[in-house]
């Protein structure tokens, strides 16, 4: 048996680089990446001369000279004296409240909704579809503007609450009230105040908050040590010890004392003079823009849940059911784990939809990220490139955050495959 | 013994019974509301909640929208009539205003003298459409083709147009008839010139623009055939060069030259008279109809095998995704200034139709790739076993697997889309929305009437995207090859 010689190596012609298919995605890209690059070199060398022809420069010095504008909501003490970086933390803090508070509301309405489609009754599955279709059809800004001219147009003034025989009364148990202006909820109050940590800046954190987050996140742990033992006894004799009490105990007794300890209660707002005082007076472009972003955006999530409550086969419940187990740790153990691994994903975009949304917050005067770096900051100093790119890579890195953080939690729900 | 219970059976009927009515309680109405209203305690909390909710809604709204006026100047004439007519505390709604300014929430302040323009493009909208739509049923072509011939020719005697562009909208809703009852494929080449020709219908102006832009991928195709005896890829160069060349440097000049030797121009209308639905529609159409292939070539640079090509992509697809559609809008109207050579300007519905495709597309690609990754592996090695090159392979078997499995992401996208063009108004364009209606606020008659407009202008949204959603199930369910 004789060796078949190896093939001779043909020689490289200048012509297999467009021919030989070895070769011709590395032409190809050599291409593209010129032209890539051209492009980008054209891009910021017209930059570079239209900066010089309007005598401007490319630097962001702007930030640290002083803001002078004033911002309704501040989550961190704020003056007009300060920086414009510091107004654009603000902003950047509100935008992440109404996110925040938008992707909870939006989360909890949206999965009522979405199983209330699934409902045997009729009537109400019907209203639920009726919910979605209408504003998942519908432009947000629509919902927007209308839910602000709702709570501008239709809620009384603040003196509507005035008198004896008042024209408006307010709702949860006299709690809160909405008038034209904002929306006076209670905040809570301490009898017993601690003080706050000052960590510079002017940021401060009230030492009953701090105490609340240790108890609750180190009896998180304790909750996890107590667990993993009941496991480890399980293990070992088959009998789990009963650990529900101790769970219990360990989330709810520490924040009892806490509250016992701080005097926490809630302060009523109440009307003095012109208007309310007391509670938090949250004003109502927050309010509108956040109701908007729930309501716009729970009608997808409803959507995301039913497909992928749907998407369980009803045999899945029925071997559940088959095997003895009760209707609740079926949903818990059976068709949830299966469902989240087709909701989860959707869901991470919708929190990132809801979150880029935000920025509709134009429409109503709230001063978020977009309202004070890229709105009045922007108008004051004229320097449009530079505060549109800060703006910019500030909501793709938010973006990215959240996406990576909640593509982490979606690696551990998902079906583990073998 | 096998027999004995046969003939101890003391009686056997021999007759049958006539059937009989089922039980009250099982049948009916009174059936249906027993299993789908009231079977169970929670669904019978669920349906009286439901109720009530319908209840609440109907003793809110029924009264306002009973108590509407049609008829009106302004909004206190309404408030008369409503008072004259129902009693003093009787509230109504206004849709007078409608009525009125129906023109301004339709056409922005596209001359008045010129409606009869954007009806017609419009209505040769869905003509072009038409092949790429409905291309499978013959009688949803005859209906849809019906309906806009009539709404069309109807709407432009009315608007006043022409006797000669009347002639012409009937000659081509008759042509496209025609050959929708011969050979749909047809009419794909007016298809293929429709967007010059609904550029130059909307704006105006010389006719030898849109020819010349014609004429580029033309002699780009001449290009094509020549060198591509010598090598496809270098053919695909000298055509997009050819076509680049030819546009930069040539159409302009040309177009003025052809202008003076014969004119062809019909009254030309600047872009910041656009506003309203013909915005939002002109904004929307573009943009689905260019983001679609450029999200399709997106999501394949981003499966492909070329590291280059497939980081460039993923680094513009999740730019374009991390970032709000708005700050996009900021860079159109603020910055592209910056980023073109000094002494550009170019209009800012064309920038906005450039910044909506590109962040239509990026979703775009990214609903194709999941079509694209849904596909079983075997089929790209069926192709590769065909011996298929690399676009054959892509253009008939991946592709339309792929798209038909992304059909309900690429609608949504662009229903998404449809829905975001209100957000022109922030760069300071009519957008049927909020500017529309703060102009129309701005007049004293209609100040502080809100709900009504609202009402129409998203009941006109629902209608338009409600209408996708149906059709991309319809096409579901056309293009469902698998058999359940």
């Amino acid at each position: 048996m004789t060796d078949v010689p190896a093939p001779a190596h043909a020689p490289f012609r200048l012509s297999m680089l467009v021919n030989d298919q070895r070769y011709r995605s590395l032409t190809f890209q050599v291409i593209v990446f010129i032209l890539v690059m051209a492009g980008a070199w054209w891009l910021v060398d017209n930059t570079i001369r239209n900066l010089a022809l309007m005598g401007k420069s490319f630097d962001f010095g702007f930030l640290w000279s002083r803001a002078g504008y004033d911002i309704s909501q501040t989550p961190i003490p704020y003056t007009a004296d300060d920086t414009h970086l510091r107004a654009s933390v603000v902003g950047l803090l509100n935008t992440l409240i109404v996110a925040v508070l938008g992707c909870i509301a939006a989360t909890v309405l949206g999965v009522i909704v979405g199983v209330s489609r699934l409902s045997k009754s009729w009537l109400f599955a019907r209203l639920m579809t009726v919910f979605v279709e209408i504003f998942r059809n519908m432009p947000l800004l629509l919902w927007i503007l209308i839910v602000y001219a709702i709570f501008t147009e239709i809620m009384p003034p603040p003196n509507a609450y005035r008198g004896d025989d008042p024209a408006a009364s307010m709702i949860f148990f006299d709690h809160v009230a909405l008038t034209n202006r904002y929306t006076a909820i209670p905040t809570l109050a301490m009898t017993n105040d601690p003080g706050s940590l000052d960590l510079g800046a002017r940021i401060t954190f009230n030492w009953a908050t701090i105490a609340f987050v240790v108890a609750l996140v180190g009896g998180w742990f304790i909750r996890r040590a107590i667990l993993s033992h009941a496991q480890a006894v399980q293990d070992r004799t088959g009998d789990r010890p009963v650990t529900w009490w101790k769970n219990l105990a360990i989330m709810t007794v520490p924040s009892l004392i806490l509250i016992w300890v701080f005097g926490l209660h809630f302060e009523a707002p109440s009307l003095q003079g012109f208007n309310f005082t007391g509670g938090l007076n949250v004003s109502n472009s927050l309010v509108a823009l956040w109701l908007a972003l729930t309501l716009y955006t729970a009608a997808f999530i409803a959507e995301i849940v039913r497909a992928g409550i749907l998407s369980v086969s009803r045999g899945q419940s029925e071997a559940a059911f088959a095997l003895g187990l009760r209707p609740n740790r079926t949903m818990n153990l059976v068709i949830l784990p299966q469902a989240l691994r087709v909701i989860i994903p959707p869901l991470i975009s919708q929190y990132l939809n809801l979150t880029k949304n935000s920025s509709l917050a134009i429409a109503v005067g709230y001063m978020d990220l977009r309202g004070t770096l890229g709105g009045t900051t922007l108008n004051q100093t004229g320097r449009e490139l530079e505060a549109i790119v800060l703006m910019m890579l500030t909501y793709l890195v938010l973006s990215l955050i959240i996406s990576s953080g909640m593509n982490i939690f979606n690696a551990r729900v998902k079906l583990k495959e073998r | 013994m096998s027999d004995t219970h046969a003939q101890t059976v003391p009686f056997v009927r021999d007759t049958m019974l006539p059937s009989a009515a089922p039980p009250i309680r099982e049948s009916g109405a009174v059936k249906w509301m027993r299993e789908n209203l009231f079977s169970g305690p929670v669904n019978t909390i669920l349906t009286l909640l439901g109720l009530l909710i319908v209840w609440f809604l109907i003793a809110t709204f029924w009264d306002w929208f009973a108590h509407s006026v049609w008829n009106a100047s302004s909004l206190n004439e309404c408030r008369e009539i409503i008072t004259a007519t129902w009693g003093d505390n009787a509230r109504g709604a206004c849709f007078a205003v409608i009525r009125e300014r129906w023109n301004q929430y339709l056409f922005g302040f596209y001359p008045q003298n010129l409606y009869w323009r954007p009806t017609m493009t419009f209505g040769l909208l869905m003509v072009a459409l038409a092949p790429v739509l409905f291309s499978a049923s013959l009688t949803i072509r005859r209906v849809v083709l019906a309906i806009t011939a009539v709404v069309t020719l109807w709407a432009m005697v009315v608007l006043g147009a022409p006797v000669v562009w009347l002639a012409f909208a009937v000659l081509v809703l008759a042509g496209g008839g025609y050959l929708s009852e011969r050979n749909i494929t047809w009419l794909l080449p007016f298809s293929a010139i429709y967007p010059l020709l609904g550029v130059w219908f909307l704006w105006g102006g010389s006719l030898w623009g849109p020819i010349f832009v014609l004429v580029g991928p033309l002699l780009g195709w001449i290009a094509w055939r020549l060198v591509s005896r010598v090598s496809p890829l270098l053919a695909t160069v000298a055509a997009i060069l050819v076509t680049l060349v030819f546009w930069m440097v040539f159409a302009g000049d040309a177009t003025g030259d052809a202008e003076r030797l014969l004119s062809l121009s019909i009254e030309s209308v600047r872009s910041d008279r656009f506003g309203g639905f013909l915005l939002s529609l002109t904004i929307g159409v573009a943009g689905i109809a260019l983001s679609l292939p450029l999200g399709i070539v997106l999501a394949l640079a981003r499966q492909s095998d070329m590291f280059l090509i497939k980081s460039l992509s993923v680094i513009f697809i999740e730019f374009i995704r991390g970032v709000p559609l708005i700050t996009l809008l900021f860079v159109a109207s603020l910055l592209l200034n910056y980023f073109l050579p000094p002494g550009t300007s170019f209009d800012i519905i064309l920038r906005v139709i450039i910044m909506v495709t590109i962040f239509a597309a990026a979703y775009m690609a990214e609903v194709i790739r999941g079509g694209l990754a849904a596909l079983p592996k075997g089929q790209y090695e069926a192709a590769d076993a065909l011996g298929l090159d690399y676009w054959k392979a892509q253009r008939l078997i991946v592709l339309p697997q792929a798209l038909k499995i992304s059909i309900p992401g690429i609608v949504s996208t662009f229903i998404g889309m449809f829905k975001d063009t209100t957000l022109v108004t922030f760069v300071g364009l009519y957008d049927p929305l909020k500017s529309m209606s703060d102009a129309v606020r701005a007049n004293i008659e209609w100040k502080g009437i809100y709900w009504e407009p609202f009402i129409f202008v998203g009941g006109i949204f629902f209608l338009i995207c409600f209408g996708m959603s149906r059709y991309s199930m319809y096409l579901e369910r056309r293009l469902q090859r698998d058999h359940r």
